[in-house]
């Protein structure tokens, strides 16, 4: 229980500036965040609010401006296998089948030829793909690409899993399927999700700790421990107060700035 | 947990297949019915305006029909063209690909320097941007004096033809590669120089084939100019002396040779490309 204690990532004081022609953009300001293993995270909050932000500097693809990005305790200087990025837009290689996106990573970790078979083996069973291991990415709908992506981040065993608006482009069933899926996926490995989300429910359901955002700087305006029972149902009376709540911190700031 | 999802495809398949009986035969003869009736209107034309003597420069379809036969297998005229249309093929082809495999061989890697290392770009973008263009027909002169009179100087020109679409192309794809797949390879843990051979060069090849393509056609668009140097050998230079000749039935079968010659080294490049990017979605020339 050790290794609970110290957290996987830990994010201090962490600003983000970007330079737009002459313009200075606060993306995000001030930031603190712990992540523990086995947490299933949402971050939520308006557009523009520096989510992405966020989650690009956990992944290492920014560094931040001001403030420190950590990894069990060691700065994160790039992106890393150990830490899988599923993006929204899917960013599978249209070159390459559903199983060779999936053994991208393998191989590239220069496994041997059947070692990747074996793990493609695995994880396209675990997406259920397995009818489509052949396709290529144009063949595929979104729903099934979003799960070739998060199979290609799981065979490469990453341990965190960082997931900016997966299931934004999906339509309601698809999305609801695979929000089930994953959380099983995260109950049976023990992952540790950071998932970005614009929907309020969609983050009641996944997490068990919401992080709410607000723009202008991009801030954390609180952090919300949710202990509902799984599996949650969102038209519970439980559900719909949590939602009520959060909904109210999300747009707190309009508040602050009319007043 | 393993849920299957059904897509669009087999339904549309199932719809084509109950359509199948009544509509195959013309289905697969429309492109041909279809891609003939220009050519044949044409044809139509031709025979019309040399028989009614609209003109008496153009000979009548006959004749280059009778040309071409003979300069294909000879035993009609028996004069210097007789069954030489193989010889003189060969002879172009043999520029055509070698010039272009050249050009290729050049364009490739300047390409994907300038493409991928900014100053490559500095160093050589300006002054290809600037030699671009230049004709190969104002090269001529010059081609001629570094290069002589003759094969060389032909394959010269059909290199510098073939050089630009297939620079062009291949920079465009290097530099078109979506930057969100070097970050997806990145996290992947596939970082620096792997990134060229994993990301890069199969996201270009798309644009590099396109470029290759263009430029084997530019190639057969170039010969004749290139064969206007003075070789003996090759459809270019058969067209040039049936000017000279005054045998304008030679000039249009030489004409011929070159478009069906063209047509089908294009038809085994788009086969060849169907086969190898079967995965690109807007790639089926
Ligand atoms: N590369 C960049 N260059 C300049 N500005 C940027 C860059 N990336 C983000 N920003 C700015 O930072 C701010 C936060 O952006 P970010 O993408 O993190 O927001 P977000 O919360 O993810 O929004 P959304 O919900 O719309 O995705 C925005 O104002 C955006 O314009
Ligand atoms: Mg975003």
């Amino acid at each position: 229980m050790a290794e609970s204690a110290i957290p996987i990532v830990e994010i201090k004081s962490v600003s983000k500036i970007f330079q737009l022609q002459d313009q200075k953009i606060h993306a995000l300001s001030d930031a603190n965040l712990s992540i523990h293993k086995g947490e299933f995270i949402c971050l939520i909050g308006a557009s523009g609010c520096g989510k992405s932000t966020l989650l690009r500097i956990i992944a290492g693809f920014e560094q931040p401006s001001a403030g420190e990005a950590l990894m069990w305790g060691r700065p994160i200087v790039g992106p890393d296998p150990t830490r899988g990025m599923v993006f929204q837009d899917y960013a599978l290689f249209p070159w390459l089948n559903v199983r060779a996106n999936i053994g991208f990573g393998p191989a590239a970790r220069g496994l041997g030829g059947a070692e990747v078979r074996d793990i493609v083996d695995k994880f396209i069973e675990l997406v259920g793909l397995g009818k489509f291991a052949n396709a290529y990415p144009h063949q595929l709908s979104g729903g099934m690409k979003q799960r070739v992506a998060i199979a290609r981040v799981l065979a490469n065993d990453a341990e965190l899993v960082l997931m900016d608006e997966p299931f934004g482009a999906l339509d309601a069933m698809t999305r609801e399927r695979l929000q089930d899926e994953l959380l099983e996926i995260w109950q049976r490995t023990k992952l540790t999700v950071v998932f970005v989300t614009h929907s309020v429910e969609e983050a009641i359901f996944l997490a068990n700790r919401v992080v709410v955002m607000t723009p202008g700087p991009g801030r954390i305006e609180s952090d919300n421990a949710l202990d509902l029972p799984r599996p949650r149902d969102v038209a519970s009376p439980e559900f719909n107060a949590i939602r009520r709540v959060l909904a109210a911190k999300l747009h707190s700031h309009h508040a602050k700035k009319a007043a | 947990m393993a849920i299957v999802e059904t897509g669009p495809m087999p339904a549309a398949a199932e719809e084509a297949a109950a359509r199948k009986p009544a509509r195959s035969t013309w289905t697969r003869l429309k492109p041909t019915v279809l891609a003939l009736i220009v050519p044949l209107l044409l044809l139509a034309f031709w025979q019309v305006a040399t028989t009614q003597q609209w003109t008496r420069l153009i000979p009548t379809p006959y004749a280059v029909a009778e040309c071409m036969v003979d300069f294909a297998v000879g035993g009609i005229f028996d004069d210097a063209y007789s069954g030489t249309l193989l010889s003189h093929l060969l002879a172009s082809m043999s520029r055509v690909y070698g010039g272009f495999a050249l050009a290729a061989m050049f364009a490739l890697p300047i390409g994907l320097m300038i493409g991928r290392m900014p100053w490559a770009r500095m160093l050589l973008d300006p002054f290809l941007q600037v030699m671009r263009p230049i004709p190969v027909t104002a090269w001529l002169p010059l081609s001629m004096i570094l290069f002589g009179l003759g094969a060389k100087s032909a394959f010269a020109l059909v290199c510098l033809g073939a050089f630009y679409p297939i620079l062009l192309n291949t920079v465009f794809g290097v530099r078109a590669v979506d930057p969100k797949l070097f970050e997806a390879a990145a996290m992947l843990g596939c970082r620096g120089n792997a990134q060229f051979y994993k990301v890069v060069l199969p996201a270009a090849v798309p644009s590099i084939f396109t470029g290759l393509r263009l430029g084997l056609g530019l190639a057969w668009f170039v010969i004749v100019v290139g064969e206007m140097t003075g070789v003996p050998q090759g459809l270019g230079a058969v067209i040039m002396d049936g000017r000279t000749l005054s045998r304008t039935e030679l000039v249009i079968c030489g004409m011929i040779v070159i478009g069906l010659a063209g047509y089908l080294s294009d038809r085994v490049v788009v086969a060849t490309g169907n086969r190898l990017l079967r995965w690109s979605p807007n790639h089926h020339g």
